[in-house]
């Protein structure tokens, strides 16, 4: 019952506000919206404590029949992927009330109802074991966020949203398709579970089907230009729940669904895939260098993160998946914050420009010194989480069997070009004179907007200097997930990893 | 017991800058205080570690805790010979630095987070030295370079200070990017990055040759590339001399003693692999053109700290020289007395800086000598030394160097080597020469507040002079038998590191091209000031650093960013991919308005196209299947 409750705390929170909100006045809605989503983050820590990390079984599992004729369950389960993607969501809900405290001037109550919504939705997604149940949730995160910048937002905010969600559609009638094909294949069930370890007929279509839909929630290049518009033109809290959340729905997907499901795409489509995450990753970081518009940097930068993600995933080796999965956490963390401090001061000077700011290190240090802390991890500096999974996914990438070394040594070239485009964006924003009048007069940050970002640096430094108990509690899915996602019939593949495998453990033994 | 002594030394840096970090705003008169009690500590410490006793025979190795467990990737600590004298130069000198910072920032506003920054390097700096594998070594590298950047940044209202720290940011990221890549490369081939475990396998030649038979020199280049950028040396040199925007006691403990030596550091300490790999000529090589090519810019600045910029950088070039040669322990040697003797030159370019109102222009100095007689005496302690004057410390390092590098077979890079010698003298001495001796050119508006620094200032000039004095003499005597040699020699006894000829003549030679450089320097300006030096095209090729900054801009800087934004973002981006997304939305959109016609609401026509179809459908599988 655990994760049924985690999943719909927030919906219930909704729907309270929904009722009570003429009762209450709009603080007592806010009140309400963050009781409900702190109470979710506290009933979900006790996912974490309860999780067994000794097995890849998926854990806190839920089953019961909900339409039994057509094979569909209420079927929910966690493993060592999903949850971190689980407490990530209900880490990064409660920041994000307590961050759109102030800054929602109408209809706080639509506000806060469509952001616990989307959090029910998002949950869902992430512990949904049946297909169908899986489809549900993901069709159902599009109306809150649909409503969040197409209310919300700024002006351009009806094509951005009506952009968003035919590029998702687009990619989910895909999907449809391939999860009906699947049900035919799985005797007439939507249950993940039986799928796994079925050898499955067309795997190649069925890749392609489920990965389009998830590279472009990713978004992978070439399908991300509705990132930096929906991004510009979502309210902070929005962009902060896209980056830090949404993006991730695609590179599960493809953990959860891709990779294990169909191995024979896998193996088809890697050069292609870890080509276009390669280029994503330069080709965001180049354009993000050039951008005047904060967000559509940070929006940029989001493409060449989760290029480096993809890359990981699709390296196919422990240090690649877990590395990926941690930069999962890692870019929610540190774009979230990004977005978050973006947001701040774009609620005081209401502008996005890079050139409009200048200095403001002195007007405000405390801000200053958030900023440069969520840039530094960002930028991957040792000490702080990004290095950890950016480490991972390109040693793995160096290792790996499936793709030349090439690639990772382009990628790594990404290293470089992020701490270009950050730090001259940081350099532009905080540093110099403080010429311009309208941020001599910019306030500090105020309490609640450093207990905003408090959280987030702990995590930041937390992953970067102890990341062992995060990884060590996705090995054992990860393993499993590697292990289904090798081509059956090739047994020489496995050799060179059993080798592999070996000197590690001699390693082990000799370090110790 | 000794576990819980390097967790100490290690971590009361962090405390002190934590302390300063987060109640620095109550704390402002004491902020400097606090920090340098924090490096003391670490470096009473630090100090028992040359007793061999204390480290538990040859090296102490411990580990702290697992940090990535797939690849049990841990935090540990790895405290040889090697280690202890790069933790008594980084506390030692580094405190001294910190007490100089106490009066030299007296009066910035800025000081508690100058100090936070201060004690964070060196806990960065510690983390660098104190590891025991590469990966380690790297958290602490890219550390380092942290607070390089926000300290050559601490004024981040002038441009200039906040450009200069982001280029040594991205030019040492280039560099990084090597080092990961030899990081890889090495994983690759022995499945660890534990220091002994790799150095083992790499003697008993029992690893993946990743790269076939050139798997060592790959992984050896790579992480020299690595070096290469965090020790300025050819062609990633560009951005030490900018980093002189820092505050100047930051360029004493970073740009000079420490920082910059971590690449000299990083060869040594694989020094297994660079033998194996023979990869140590091509150090050799990249090192002396450095020292070269630095030491003749350094003959047209004008700029006091610019001067000594060029200079680390030469001096680093020799270091690598050393190590590249094969002399791993005469490499760190000059890294130790160089630690000294720049260290208090830039110290004393700081006493200068702070009796002339900030002024770096040695044009406008001249006769301080009268005026700061103590800042004058020790910075002349230090250019003897650096000159290779005999028996102070530069002479015995730097000699060391070059005989070694005579007796590896490297004749031409002891040639080149020894005119560097020659320069170095020089341009030393110009300085001195132009700033301390002659006629005063100091404004009299600057001249009347011209002042000799308070103790607090100068006593870290006179404990430093004092070692870049004697330290030669003291560690450096009887060549390969002296204390320097028998204390490393534990740490680098894999290879044949061993005098066959005389040092004598040597010694001789070193002393005739030192003195020889001076006396040249003292010839020209003993009584011309730089205003009236010649603008010949050479001069105006060396003053204007060869043009390398420019050339770097025009080459890689201004065509990424215009490609980047035209082709890339406004071509590429919003043009072609923006294009075909809008371009299906029109087309479906006007597929719509055409199918939208259809719904005409005839129930007519709607039974028509019904009855039409159904003839389709039967007629195919009635008579074409």
């Amino acid at each position: 019952m655990l994760l049924s409750a985690v999943i719909f705390l927030p919906l219930l929170g909704a729907i309270l506000i929904a009722l009570a909100r003429h009762i209450l006045g709009e603080s007592g809605l806010k009140w309400i919206a963050l009781i409900v989503t702190l109470l979710t983050f506290v009933v979900s820590i006790s996912l974490y404590t309860g999780f067994d990390a000794s097995t890849h079984d998926m854990q806190f599992k839920e089953e019961r029949p909900w339409i039994e004729g057509l094979g569909i369950s209420y079927h929910l389960g966690i493993d060592g992927i999903s949850l971190w993607l689980v407490l990530l969501t209900t880490f990064m809900t409660p920041i994000c009330v307590l961050a759109a405290w102030n800054s929602i001037e109408k209809g706080a109550s639509g506000f806060m109802i469509s952001l616990l919504m989307l959090e029910t939705a998002m949950l869902g997604v992430f512990c949904a074991l049946d297909l169908f149940l899986f489809f549900v949730f993901w069709e159902a995160m599009l109306i809150p966020m649909y409503l969040l910048i197409g209310i919300w937002g700024g002006h351009r905010r009806i094509y951005a949203t009506i952009k968003f969600v035919l590029y998702t559609m687009a990619g989910s009638a895909l999907m449809l398709v391939g999860i009906l094909y699947l049900y035919f294949q799985n005797d007439n069930s939507f249950n993940l579970m039986t799928l796994y370890g079925r050898t499955l007929s067309h795997q190649n279509l069925l890749f392609m089907a489920f990965f389009i839909a998830f590279a472009i929630k990713v978004p992978l290049f070439p399908f991300h230009t509705w990132l930096p518009d929906a991004h510009v033109e979502a309210p902070t809290v929005g962009s902060v729940i896209l980056a830090g959340v949404l993006l991730k729905m695609g590179t599960y997907g493809i953990v959860r669904f891709c990779m294990p499901l169909f191995p024979e795409g896998v193996a088809a489509y890697t050069p292609l895939i870890v080509t276009l995450s390669v280029i994503g990753i330069i080709y965001g970081a180049l354009v993000a260098m050039v951008q005047p518009d904060l967000k559509k940097l940070v929006a940029y930068s989001s493409v060449s993160h989760l290029g480096f993600v993809v890359l990981g995933l699709f390296a196919l080796n422990q240090q690649g998946v877990q590395g990926g999965i941690l930069q999962m956490i890692n870019h929610g963390l540190s774009t979230g914050g990004l977005f978050l401090l973006v947001g701040m001061i774009y609620e005081r000077r209401h502008t996005r420009m890079i050139a409009d700011f200048g200095g403001l290190s002195k007007q405000m240090p405390i801000f200053a010194v958030f900023f440069m802390i969520v840039t530094l991890s960002s930028i991957g500096l040792p000490g702080l989480n990004g290095f950890v999974g950016e480490f991972m996914i390109l040693l793995g990438g160096f290792m790996s069997d499936s793709f030349s070394k090439v690639y990772t040594i382009i990628a790594t070239t990404g290293v470089i070009l992020a701490a270009v485009y950050m730090l001259w964006m940081f350099q532009r924003v905080m540093f110099g004179k403080l010429d311009n009048p309208k941020n001599q007069a910019l306030n500090d940050l105020s309490p609640r907007e450093i207990a905003v970002l408090v959280p987030i640096v702990i995590f930041i430094v937390w992953i970067g200097v102890y990341p062992k108990p995060f990884l060590s509690r996705m090995e054992q899915s990860v393993s499993q997930v590697l292990q289904q996602s090798k081509p059956t019939a090739t047994v020489k593949a496995d050799t060179p990893t059993l080798a592999l495998d070996i000197t590690t453990k001699e390693a082990k033994k000799i370090d110790e | 017991m000794s576990k819980d002594l390097i967790t100490i030394l290690l971590i009361a840096p962090l405390i002190g800058f934590l302390i300063n970090g987060l109640f620095g705003k109550w704390l402002k008169n004491i902020s400097g205080g606090i920090a340098s009690l924090a490096v003391l500590i670490s470096f009473i410490i630090s100090a028992f570690f040359v007793f061999p006793a204390v480290r538990g025979g040859d090296a102490l190795k411990e580990t702290l805790y697992e940090w990535i467990p797939i690849e049990s990737f841990a935090i540990g600590f790895h405290v040889d010979a090697l280690t202890t004298v790069m933790l008594l130069v980084i506390t030692g000198v580094g405190f001294l630095i910190h007490i100089y910072s106490i009066g030299y920032m007296n009066h910035d506003p800025g000081r508690t987070r100058y100090f936070a920054y201060l004690n964070l390097f060196v806990f960065a700096m510690l983390i660098l030295v104190l590891a025991n594998n590469y990966l380690m070594m790297f958290i602490g590298w890219e550390g380092v370079g942290l607070c390089s950047y926000l300290l050559i940044g601490f004024w981040f209202e002038r441009k200039s200070a906040t450009d200069a720290g982001k280029k040594a940011f991205i030019v040492n990221r280039i560099g990084d990017f090597g080092f990961l890549l030899g990081m890889f490369t090495l994983f690759a081939a022995f499945g660890t990055l534990n220091f002994d475990t790799l150095f083992g396998r790499a003697e008993s030649n029992t690893y993946e040759q990743v790269f076939g038979a050139s798997t060592l020199i790959v992984a050896t280049l790579l992480l020299f590339v690595g070096a290469v950028g965090k020790s300025a040396q050819i062609p990633l040199y560009v951005w030490l001399p900018d980093a002189m925007e820092g505050p100047t006691p930051v360029s004493a403990l970073i740009h000079a003693a420490t920082m910059v030596t971590a690449g000299v550091y990083m060869v040594a300490r694989s020094s297994i692999l660079f033998n194996l790999a023979h990869t140590g000529v091509v150090v050799a090589w990249v090192g002396v053109l450095t020292a070269l090519f630095a030491a003749t810019m350094a003959l047209a600045a004008n700029d006091i700290k610019r001067v000594l910029a060029y200079s680390t950088v030469s001096q680093l070039g020799y270091m690598f020289v050393g190590v590249g040669v094969g002399a791993y322990t005469s490499g760190i040697f000059h890294l130790m007395t160089h630690a000294f003797f720049k260290g208090l030159m830039f110290l004393t370019a700081g006493s200068v800086m702070h009796a002339m109102s900030d002024e770096l222009d040695m044009r406008k100095m001249g006769g301080l000598r009268s005026k700061l007689p103590i800042t004058y005496w020790t910075f002349l302690i230090g250019a003897l030394a650096i000159a290779g004057f005999p028996f102070l410390s530069g002479f015995w390092s730097k000699d060391e160097i070059l005989h070694n590098a005579w007796d590896s077979g490297y004749q031409v890079i002891f040639g080149i080597g020894l005119l560097t010698a020659f320069l170095t003298a020089f341009y030393m001495f110009r300085l001195i020469f132009v700033v301390f001796h002659g006629e005063s050119r100091v404004d009299s508006e600057v001249e009347s507040h011209l002042h000799e620094s308070p103790p607090v200032m100068w006593i870290p000039l006179v404990l430093l002079a004092i070692p870049s004095l004697i330290i030669g003499v003291i560690v450096g005597w009887g060549g390969e038998h002296s204390a320097i040699h028998n204390f490393l020699g534990s740490v680098f006894t894999h290879h044949g590191e061993s005098h066959h000829s005389n040092p004598i003549p040597f010694m001789i030679i070193s002393s005739i091209v030192g003195i020889a450089g001076i006396l040249v320097a003292w010839l020209i300006y003993r009584s011309k000031t730089p205003l009236s030096e010649p603008i010949s095209p050479v001069h105006k090729l060396l003053a204007n650093k060869y043009y390398i900054d420019e050339i770097y801009n025009a080459v890689f800087v201004q065509p990424i960013r215009g490609i980047s934004y035209y082709l890339f973002w406004k071509i590429m981006d919003i043009g072609i991919i923006d294009g075909l997304v809008n371009l299906t939305a029109f087309v479906l959109r006007g597929i719509g308005g055409l199918i939208r016609r259809m719904q005409t609401g005839v129930v007519q026509a709607y039974v028509v196209s019904m009855v039409i179809g159904i003839i389709i459908f039967l007629g195919y599988y009635l008579f074409i299947r």
